[in-house]
């Protein structure tokens, strides 16, 4: 039992890094129908900024971990920003698919360029302690304890995504980027730039994953090489499309599936947590062929 | 040259032994400082062209020529790869000594190879092709890391250690055959009453299906056609590197082929044969910037969407691949 209730916790924790990612990928999709490949580089550079930013920030504030995630979630937005402008939107009105291929060369890209000797390099560092770790024990018999970077982990993203579910919800951008995914044509008819609103999905989906790349740091303590993103990034995705892609709560719910899953699986045998991900969706997609809350539609002659 | 118009098949073998007599001519000849101008490691180059040539098309089928969108390529490949690597290095010990043997059961291996990779094609086709664009694309690549996750926990495979071992069968020469035998089977197969149906399908199912084509069992057929092709390939490739490792055959794999159709042009099969030649060869043309040749690369792949989207061939063939309209007979009822 206590057993049991660790690898919830832990699932819940790696869930809460998994849906900050997740969001990104369902908000691009759901706006302009791109799988964006390069998301889990952002997530990378995330990372990467956090460890750069850590020991300045330290300097600057006396506290590290709130102005470097602040500071990353700026750059990381910014990066998403200037990607689109210069990567998708020549492409926007061209198609799906070339835009997919452009999605994959800016993530070669950003790989490769990050691991440029006199960019990040691509060796291993070790991620600046921006909180000092601490176990927790819970009350009780059972042996349980968390740790405060665990909940850290979940109270960052929890309090992220209630700022999203703020933001999609109750502002006039945020309404504007819902009718966007709704239906594009119309909602520009109705006076919505769309530009605007693009632009907006490829600042705060980035954003997300910058804080993500920041929890992840802060959990693993440490950053292998600027190719790290692409696991994380994948599962993310997976987690997305688990969901229904472009519906926002569902990326979230299976973002903690995912990870809840994947914590399970691996305490059984580490390659089966590696693979679990994958079962999971194909057996979840066979049955509801547009994910867990995504809406069927259908084809129209 | 009107037997050449009239014979495409034979046009495109000729175009094809042309190349191979130059390449290899090339590679004979002392023609720089009384060395050749090919050395071995550009022939194994020129060998991973012709099996990313084989690969591509039979992606571009499902792809390009279908309109589906599968991106797990390589997980085909990897059934291929492993099968006749089992076959060849585990099972019966084959080794390149004795060619009269070893090449019968090579050919047999990769077949085999081949016809698992179908099964598996089919097994992952027939349920997800009723999904619809990118939740197939997702399905297929769930698919390639699920069958690299099971190859890496069967220990009979080698699992996470890789197979080595394997005996070199894959020449210049066994490369052109199967070279040129697949893409002529691929290309006759586009020109088919099939292939029409597949671009029906493509360019809009419910027309098509109202015209009386059985859309999803002409998906289903083509996705296990192009995951044979891909898993001879795949055999084609293990004998090649000698050494396979699950993770030679992860989505990052199949992702790659993808690069390498697009940019081709994914309607046309000259540009399922264009896009892998330059983007094979272009990493190693660009060795001299050292590190920054991964940089320059995606540059070069995104401002090649950027300024010529539907690919390096858009529409248009190689004229020796094309069918010429045949003469319609009247059919008497």
């Amino acid at each position: 039992m206590g057993q049991f209730l660790q690898q919830l916790i832990n699932g819940i924790q790696i869930g809460s890094i998994y849906a900050l990612i997740a969001l990104g990928y369902t908000m691009v999709y759901g706006i302009v129908r791109l799988i964006n490949f390069a998301h889990a580089d952002i997530f990378m550079f995330g990372a990467y900024m956090g460890f750069f930013l850590a020991p300045v920030m330290a300097k600057v504030f006396g506290g590290a971990f709130i102005p470097t995630i602040i500071a990353a979630m700026l750059i990381t937005g910014l990066l998403g920003f200037v990607m689109e402008k210069l990567a998708y939107r020549p492409l926007r009105y061209k198609s799906r698919l070339s835009a997919l291929i452009t999605a994959l060369g800016v993530s070669i890209f950003l790989e490769n360029f990050c691991a440029m000797p006199f960019v990040f390099g691509p060796t291993f560092r070790a991620f600046p302690d921006l909180i000092v770790a601490k176990n927790i024990p819970i009350p009780g018999n059972l042996g349980l304890s968390v740790s405060n970077v665990l909940l850290l982990d979940i109270g960052v993203s929890v309090i992220l995504m209630v700022l999203l579910f703020w933001f999609v919800n109750k502002t006039l951008i945020g309404k504007q980027m819902r009718a966007v995914a709704f239906d594009k044509p119309t909602a520009s008819l109705m006076g919505i730039n769309i530009d605007v609103v693009i632009s907006t999905a490829f600042i705060v989906g980035p954003a997300l994953a910058g804080a993500g790349g920041i929890l992840y740091g802060t959990t693993y303590g440490m950053l292998a090489s600027p190719f790290l993103g692409i696991w994380p990034g994948l599962k993310a995705f997976i987690a997305a499309v688990l969901g229904g892609i472009g519906n926002i709560p569902g990326a979230v719910l299976g973002a903690y599936i995912m990870g809840i899953s994947e914590a399970f699986a691996t305490s059984v045998n580490s390659n089966l947590g590696y693979g679990i991900a994958f079962a999971i969706l194909i057996g979840i997609l066979l049955i509801r062929p547009s994910g867990l809350l995504g809406k069927f539609m259908p084809e129209k002659v | 040259m009107t037997f050449l118009r009239t014979h495409r098949t034979m046009a495109t073998v000729i175009a094809s032994v042309l190349a191979y007599v130059v390449i290899k001519l090339l590679s004979i000849l002392p023609l720089v400082n009384g060395e050749p101008l090919l050395n071995a490691y550009y022939i194994q180059l020129i060998i991973l062209v012709g099996i990313n040539i084989v690969m591509t098309v039979s992606l571009g089928m499902v792809n390009g020529f279908t309109g589906q969108f599968s991106i797990g390529h390589a997980g085909f490949m990897a059934v291929g790869a492993y099968t006749s690597a089992m076959i060849t290095t585990v099972w019966l010990h084959t080794s390149t000594a004795n060619p009269w043997v070893g090449y019968p059961v090579f050919i047999v291996a990769i077949l085999a190879g081949g016809l698992l990779a179908a099964a598996a094609g089919y097994l992952v086709g027939a349920p997800s092709l009723r999904l619809k664009g990118d939740y197939l694309a997702i399905v297929t690549l769930s698919a390639n890391e699920l069958i690299r996750t099971v190859i890496r926990v069967t220990d009979a495979l080698g699992g996470p250690r890789g197979l080595g071992g394997i005996p070199k069968f894959t020449t210049l020469e066994v490369v052109f055959v199967f070279a040129i035998v697949s893409v002529v089977l691929m290309r006759n197969y586009l020109f088919s009453s099939h292939g029409r149906s597949m671009k029906a399908i493509r360019d809009s199912e419910i027309a098509a299906e109202s015209t009386g084509i059985n859309t999803t069992r002409q998906k289903v057929f083509v996705f296990v056609f192009s995951a044979f092709f891909a898993g001879v390939s795949g055999g084609v490739f293990a004998h090649l590197l000698q050494f396979i490792h699950p993770d030679n055959f992860s989505f990052v794999k199949s992702l790659e082929y993808l690069i390498y159709l697009y940019v081709g042009g994914s309607t046309s099969i000259s540009g399922a044969i264009v896009g892998p030649a330059i983007f094979t060869l272009l990493p190693e043309l660009l060795r001299g910037l050292e590190s920054w040749r991964m940089v320059i690369y995606p540059l070069i792949l995104i401002l090649t969407m950027i300024f010529r989207t539907e690919g390096i061939m858009g529409l248009k063939e190689f004229s020796f691949i094309l069918i010429p309209q045949r003469q319609r007979k009247e059919v008497s009822v």
